[in-house]
């Protein structure tokens, strides 16, 4: 193999799993010993530069670092990446003085945003700093789209959502609330420099069964009905309640009728229980609040009565999987089974819809009706307007929204000030030496054997009385501490200089997991096997040095570092470092520079 | 102060045929010095008895005093071990070996404790054939008091006091060979390809089987006008031949060339394979070894690998006799079997 080049930007981002992992590439480790140092206001602020809504996503992310995060991969379970996230949000204190100022002198440039929720607000916070004019139009009264209407306010407290988005708001965006956008042509006809799409994907999907019409009022389409819910239209629902799906909306759905009357309320998939959609923790909420996950049941009619509706008919199925894997589910002959319900909600997906954008104004649509968008610059076919969030490649979460929003950000910038939308900066990196003196590293290089702590529950039957009580209570200060130690700092990498190794092998003797070899080079499947441990995880790198005075080269395999230091600790010559890798997304202006403000 | 070593191994480490990884021959983390050659041999010592299958508690490691007899601390966590007085490990180990035969002992010293305070009991160990692994940890000073020019320090050899050492060197493996060691090799803690199977064969070998380990010290006697450093090791390097240790029962998958190879069959069915590099030598002929090593002294070479191995070799407990159980089993009855077996050896000698 070649020489690693550990210049490549990419090439140590991807050893800090987390952050590699998330969309918006939030530097993790950063945050959490920030956390364990009790900068909690300095913690936020990491957060926020990167993912805007720390607080929120602190409980509602879809948390894609968790399952990427190494200690998974030593022990069973990651760090509660999530949960010390929220440990940040609920103990910082005033930040609004850290936040970037925004000039009274306006750069003379204005920009629409259609749709209030995370991906626009995350386009007026990069923009609102560098004298945008900046108009935000949204068809509800508040700001916050999906997030306000989708998420349940037991999730997710309407005074932290508030705060989050009013940070942004509060920048002097001009907001068009109570407006729904009909038409496109006529946002284009207006003085807008550069348009921003960030309408999501607002149409759930129904299910046309028979009896779906005579059904009626009883039967809801999730997204809506939450919506409705947290808008306080909604306040009842029937005893029997039947929730049809299995993503994460119909956690929210099952979980919001338990509060508005729903006794016996039942979730039902019509494939197996593993492949539902939902997040684990989702799950896990839903049943501790004694909701019934029925699944291999497929709805076949909605059973009505002189008007009224009664309850679903299901099949019984069985998954088989093909030899590639792929899935059919097949009718088991078991007799079918009807449940009663009072409602229904229908949570089986949702859709983009574009019915307020006329298709002969340039932006080009193309498969399920998606609006055609360049991947890097989120720019449509027509050059000043652009997508993101769930309107740009159909649903993903929140953070993914955020993410497309800083890259949008930058696209906007560049084009209003005339430059090539792929003309984008580099992402901000440095690489710090952590040492301090014999045997003393600026981080906690000791590795804790805790396992993952619980995080505490309100009551459930004061839970279940209100809507608004979150139920999660987030960590206390020493749980989230204690949380925090767990974290490997895989950001704080191993450096290898080749010219400094007497080749003594102390590096290989001391490695408490196996991952450093000296051997003779050779292809990579090859070398792979013949590591002091099997380097099986492909996903992971193999970091080559250069050759050794006796032909050697230095392999190391990322895949199960502890990042614990005992290699640099144990080298005789200091060829191996320990150094902190600090990768920042380039945001359209700087917000809060890490390595400047907060370094530990 | 970071020094803990974390528990976590890596999730897919292999088990030998007994079930056990190599974690489980590991010791307490070591206190000596970064880059220390003796820990790369500690490492050598968990690769070997790992391979080898051995069980923990059926080994002993004794050592007496120095760098080189912190290391048992290192290794092997959960085996037997006497730390000895200095230069004393040999008594302990003889009176060890001959209480309870069945245990493998393992030695470690080190060239002050072998080669100066213990020279006497180093070579009686030898001469009654001790069936013992005796490594010594050789890197020409005393590590422990500073750095002094040891007995194996070779002449016009300068360590970090920078003064040239004036006195001959002592040579451990050339004495063996003189004494009539069974088994005598030499090595270098920065080349495990060869020092593992050494150990393994050493191990399997009955008898006693000394291994000279140079073991450069990093802090004391690492210079480039050391003979003892990594670079002038590495560059006067010369090995009698790459070395396989075939354990008994194991299926030979290496195919070897015929010629310059030479096969060495153990008591215990375990084969060690030599691809000689050193023409005019073979491994059971002492008179070569001697010749072989004579020469590569002259022409300023470390001649490293297996030297002289006796396949005919006679334990301790053959000369003596001994019975085949270990004495630490034999009961009253057995030891003092009565006034009736008395009188029939008396009457044997009227």
């Amino acid at each position: 193999m070649k020489p690693t080049n550990i210049q490549d930007p990419e090439y140590f981002h991807k050893v800090v799993d987390c952050q590699y992992a998330c969309p918006a590439h939030t530097p993790v480790p950063e945050y959490i010993r920030l956390i364990a140092a009790e900068r909690y206001t300095e913690a936020y602020m990491v957060n926020w530069e990167s993912n805007v809504f720390p607080g929120i996503l602190g409980r509602t992310c879809d948390r894609p670092c968790e399952p990427a995060c190494r200690r998974g991969r030593i022990e069973e379970e990651p760090v509660a990446i999530c949960r010390l996230k929220r440990v940040a949000a609920d103990n910082k204190e005033e930040v609004r003085h850290l936040m970037p100022a925004i000039p009274e002198k306006k750069n003379g440039r204005k920009i629409a945003l259609i749709g209030g929720g995370p991906a626009s607000l995350t386009v007026a916070r990069d923009l609102a700093p560098l004298g945008y004019e900046i108009h935000l139009y949204d068809e509800w009264d508040k700001g916050g789209g999906m997030m306000r209407t989708q998420i349940p306010a037991f999730r997710l407290p309407e005074s932290v959502l508030d705060e989050e988005v009013d940070y942004i708001l509060d920048m002097g965006i001009h907001t068009h609330f109570n407006n729904y956008v009909e038409s496109m042509k006529e946002v284009l006809e207006k003085d807008y420099d550069a348009i921003f799409v960030g309408t999501g994907a607002p149409k759930g999907r129904d299910l046309n069964l028979p009896g779906r019409q005579e059904a009626g009022p009883r039967i809801h389409i999730g997204i809506e009905w939450l919506a409705s819910v947290a808008f306080g239209h909604t306040t009842r629902i029937g005893k029997k309640v039947i929730i049809l799906g299995g993503g994460n909306t119909a956690m929210d759905c099952c979980r919001t009728s338990r509060r508005l009357g729903g006794e016996d309320v039942k979730v039902v998939v019509r494939s197996p229980f593993k492949d539902m959609k939902a997040s684990p923790w989702e799950i896990e909420d839903a049943q501790r609040e004694d909701i019934p996950i029925l699944n291999n049941m497929p709805p076949k009619k909605f059973v009505v009565e002189n008007g009224k509706l009664k309850g679903i008919i299901f099949g019984k199925v069985a998954a088989i999987y093909d030899e590639n894997g792929k899935r059919s589910l097949i009718p088991t002959g078991e007799p079918d089974v009807f449940i009663e319900a009072d409602d229904v909600i229908i949570a089986i997906g949702q859709d983009n819809a574009f019915p307020w954008i006329e298709r002969d104004l340039g932006i080009k649509f193309g498969k399920w009706d998606l609006p055609v968008v360049d991947k890097t610059t989120f720019q449509s076919t027509l050059d000043r307007v652009f997508f993101g969030g769930d309107a740009a490649f159909g649903p993903e979460n929140v953070i993914t929204a955020v993410a497309h929003g800083h890259q949008a950000a930058v696209s906007i910038d560049l084009f209003c000030r005339g430059e090539s939308v792929y003309n984008r900066p580099a992402p901000y990196t440095n690489l710090v030496s952590q040492k301090m003196g014999i045997h003393e590293w600026s981080y906690d290089s000791p590795v804790v054997v805790d396992q993952r702590y619980l995080v505490p529950h309100a009551e459930k039957k004061v839970a279940l009385s209100n809507r608004k009580v979150e139920v999660e209570l987030g960590f206390d200060r020493p749980t989230g501490f204690k949380e925090a130690q767990r974290c490997l700092n895989c950001d704080v990498q191993t450096v290898f200089n080749t010219s400094r190794c007497i080749e003594c092998d102390a590096c290989m003797d001391i490695c408490p997991t196996s991952c450093i070899t000296f051997t003779t080079n050779g292809e990579e499947d090859g070398l792979r096997a013949r590591l002091l441990a099997p380097a099986n995880n492909t996903e992971q790198d193999l970091y080559v040095s250069e050759n050794l005075p006796t032909g050697r080269v230095m392999v190391k395999d990322e895949d199960v570092c502890l990042h614990c230091g005992l290699c640099a600790e144990r080298c005789p010559t200091a060829a191996w470092d320990m150094q902190k890798y600090l990768y920042q997304v380039t945001k359209a202006t700087p917000i809060w520079n890490i390595s400047e403000q907060s370094t530990i | 102060m970071t020094y803990i070593k974390p528990k976590f191994r890596h999730p897919e480490l292999p088990k030998n045929k007994i079930g056990y990884a190599k974690a489980d021959y590991e010791g307490a983390i070591s206190t000596l010095c970064g880059g220390c050659g003796h820990d790369s041999i500690s490492a050598a010592i968990v690769q070997a008895c790992y391979e080898l299958s051995i069980e923990p508690h059926k080994l002993a490691k004794l050592s007496g005093i120095g760098c080189s007899s912190k290391t048992p601390t290192y290794f092997l966590s959960n085996s037997h071990g006497f730390n000895a007085v200095h230069g004393r490990m040999p008594s302990i180990a003889t009176g060890a070996n001959m209480a309870n035969r069945n245990l493998i002992y393992l030695g470690v010293s080190g060239d002050g404790d072998s080669a100066s305070i213990g020279m006497g009991q180093f070579v009686h160990a030898i001469r009654r054939n001790v069936n013992m692994v005796y490594i010594v940890m050789n890197n020409g000073c005393y590590g422990l008091t500073k750095g002094q020019n040891s007995a194996t320090a070779d002449i016009g050899s300068v360590s970090k006091g920078g003064s040239e050492n004036r006195y001959p060197a002592i040579d451990l493996v050339g004495m063996a060979l003189e004494l009539g060691a069974t088994f005598v090799g030499r090595s270098f803690s920065g080349d495990k390809t060869q020092l593992v199977p050494l150990i393994k064969a050493a191990m399997s070998h009955p008898g006693f089987a000394l291994l000279d380990v140079v073991s450069p010290c990093v802090t004391f006697n690492n210079k480039p006008e050391s003979t003892k450093s990594y670079d002038y090791v590495r560059a006067h390097l010369e090995a009698t031949a790459t070395l396989d240790f075939v354990p008994e029962k194991e299926e030979i998958t290496v195919s070897y060339p015929e010629g310059d190879s030479a096969h060495v069959e153990l008591h215990d069915g375990s084969v060690i394979h030599l691809q000689k590099l050193a023409p005019n030598w073979n491994p059971t002929d002492r008179y070569s070894a001697v010749n072989r090593l004579l020469e590569a002294k002259m022409k300023g070479e470390v001649l490293t690998g297996l030297l002289y191995i006796d396949p005919k070799s006679q334990e301790m407990h053959e000369l003596e006799n001994t019975v085949a159980r270990p004495l630490n089993t034999l009961r009253e009855e057995e030891l003092c079997p009565g006034q009736e077996a008395l009188e029939k050896i008396n009457a044997s000698f009227r």
